[in-house]
């Protein structure tokens, strides 16, 4: 498993996606709190850090797909998922490996955004002023967020041999575990299941940790939806290989 | 320690790509391994290897199952996929290491140099493996296959592709690499089979047509004699068949003549009595390519 990690990070590193996703994210973001004036921090006058929480899940919604459309996409293409099934690989191995490398480069690229926090502090009034919990518990929401993503779009590349076709069909996959749920829970058709529904979304759990509520049923889900998708991406290329 | 293929059967579909095939290869021997394109060659290799799974029978690598233990399976097998997939963008040194690091290798580096100098890649050892031309990547591939001193080899078409060169050389490193393993080679190319291999199978239609030596192969279609005769002119074909030879026009005053015992005197009586140009006799060779031909074909 490490081995594949490293050979993935390793691609990564030297295909310039990492520079790519890690730069885009920072900058888009950065955008979003410091400069833009409907979103940004300083009009809006309160030491919170709610508009990174409230928009990296969109900007994810692109990047994250962006990265793991590749993963088993290209391996097919170019044949060499044989080599990969034929070396003495655990084939869940495969899929946890790429999906760690993944995993890593997302929380590579939320990493610097801690420097926003301690600006924001600094700024508040009196200084330090600022909710610390809620955004603890955020940046776990945030970060278990990158994950389900990421596993996500690891599982529409083994299903394709097109990595264009992995990009779409994982940010519109993101997107409906996201908020799609929440919207079909909001017609006003289910009564009492409109709840169920709700849960299965990331939304509703997602907003629960921005509270700073750390709750085990949420870091189960969340967890457990990892652990879904990479199941199923292994399921998925076992049945293509024959 | 050898490769026991027993009662194989790949179904995909509707279609039955492997019919319950039985074969054996023995260690220290190559194993040549032909059939025409679609014969189920690579299929029986991917299997073998624990690539993909198998409809029913066994396949059987050192006494392993490969079904029950694949893991052990791949650890003591070298692979070389047909097409010999690699990763373009790593460096040969890169890629090796990758491979051995999958092999969980001691001494990695080692093992690495050795391939490198047992695969004459020295030159080209620092280059990414996509700026390689195809013949230094069929050298990684085996290097990837071999890197592990594995005690299986299986190698799918190791030389298509290559130019007269290349495949000599490559030749001698699957022949050197080969002395104390057990080895499967697939290939189209018959001169291959008989300056490498000790045994052949024949493989059509999913179903194992030949399985024997090499020279015996070579001796199965010897109920008739061929002899190739030439002429200064264009002859007149008929004069043979009225002494009950079988004559075939091979153009450019070529023919070929088959008869059940040796014709080279009907053949002198024939041309004296006519005063025909005769310029040359010469015994056509029982080529493998025949045997291949008249087994694999029609049906």
């Amino acid at each position: 498993m490490i081995t594949i990690l490293k050979k993935e990070i390793n691609e990564f590193l030297d295909s310039l996606i990492a520079y790519v996703v890690i730069g885009m994210f920072l900058v888009g973001v950065g955008l979003l709190i410091w400069v833009f004036p409907e979103t940004n921090v300083l009009d809006y006058g309160y030491a919170s850090m709610e508009t990174l929480f409230s928009l990296a899940p969109y900007v994810f919604m692109f990047l994250i797909p962006a990265i793991t459309m590749k993963a088993f996409a290209e391996e097919k293409r170019g044949g060499t998922i044989e080599l990969l099934y034929t070396l003495p690989f655990r084939d869940i191995e495969i899929v946890i490996g790429k999906f760690l490398a993944g995993f890593f480069l997302v929380i590579f690229s939320v990493l610097p955004t801690l420097i926003y926090y301690f600006t924001l502090s600094y700024l508040g009034n009196p200084v330090g002023n600022i909710d610390t919990a809620g955004i603890i518990g955020s940046y776990i929401g945030l970060i278990l967020l990158g994950g389900i993503f990421t596993a996500i779009g690891v599982l529409s590349s083994a299903l394709t041999g097109n990595q264009i076709v992995s990009f779409i069909l994982a940010a519109f996959l993101c997107f409906a575990f996201y908020a799609g749920f929440d919207s079909i829970a909001a017609i006003n058709i289910w009564s009492e299941t409109s709840y169920i529904i709700e849960q299965v979304g990331i939304l509703s759990h997602y907003e629960t940790l921005s509270k700073g509520l750390i709750d085990m049923s949420d870091v189960v889900y969340f967890g457990s939806m990892i652990v879904l998708f990479l199941y199923l991406t292994r399921i998925i290329l076992n049945v293509q290989k024959g | 320690m050898s490769i026991k293929v027993d009662q194989l059967t790949k179904v995909y579909g509707a279609q039955k790509a492997l019919d319950s095939i039985s074969f054996e290869a023995s260690k220290g021997k190559i194993t040549g391994f032909l059939g025409p394109n679609g014969a189920g060659k690579s299929t029986t290799m991917k299997i073998a290897t624990g690539y993909i799974g198998l409809t029913s029978g066994s396949v059987q690598v050192n006494g392993i199952d490969v079904s029950s233990q694949p893991l052990e399976v791949k650890r003591i097998t070298g692979y070389l996929p047909e097409h010999n997939p690699l990763y373009l963008e790593m460096y040969v040194k890169e890629y090796l290491n990758f491979v051995a690091s999958a092999y969980k290798l001691n001494s990695k580096a080692v093992k690495i140099a050795n391939m490198i100098e047992m695969c004459g890649l020295e030159r080209e050892q620092h280059k990414r493996i996509g700026a390689l031309s195809k013949g230094y990547r069929q050298r990684v591939g085996l290097a990837q296959a071999l890197i592990h001193d594995p005690e299986v080899l299986i190698l799918d078409e190791p030389t298509s592709g290559l130019d007269p060169n290349q495949l000599v050389e490559i030749r001698k490193v699957i022949k050197e690499a080969s002395k104390d393993k057990t080895v499967i080679l697939s290939t189209h190319i018959m001169q291959e089979v008989e300056a490498l291999c000790d045994k052949v199978v024949i493989i059509n239609k999913g179903k194992i047509v030949a399985d024997d030596a090499v020279k015996n192969l070579k001796s199965m279609k010897s109920d008739q004699v061929a002899y190739r005769v030439e002429f200064e002119e264009n002859i007149d074909p008929l004069l043979f068949e009225a002494e009950g030879l079988q004559i075939v026009d091979m153009e450019d005053n070529r023919y070929q003549i088959h008869a059940k015992e040796d014709p080279r005197k009907a053949i002198m009586k024939v041309a004296g009595e006519h005063g025909l140009p005769l310029i040359n006799i010469a015994k056509e060779e029982q080529s493998l390519e025949g045997v291949f031909q008249e087994l694999t074909q029609g049906e």
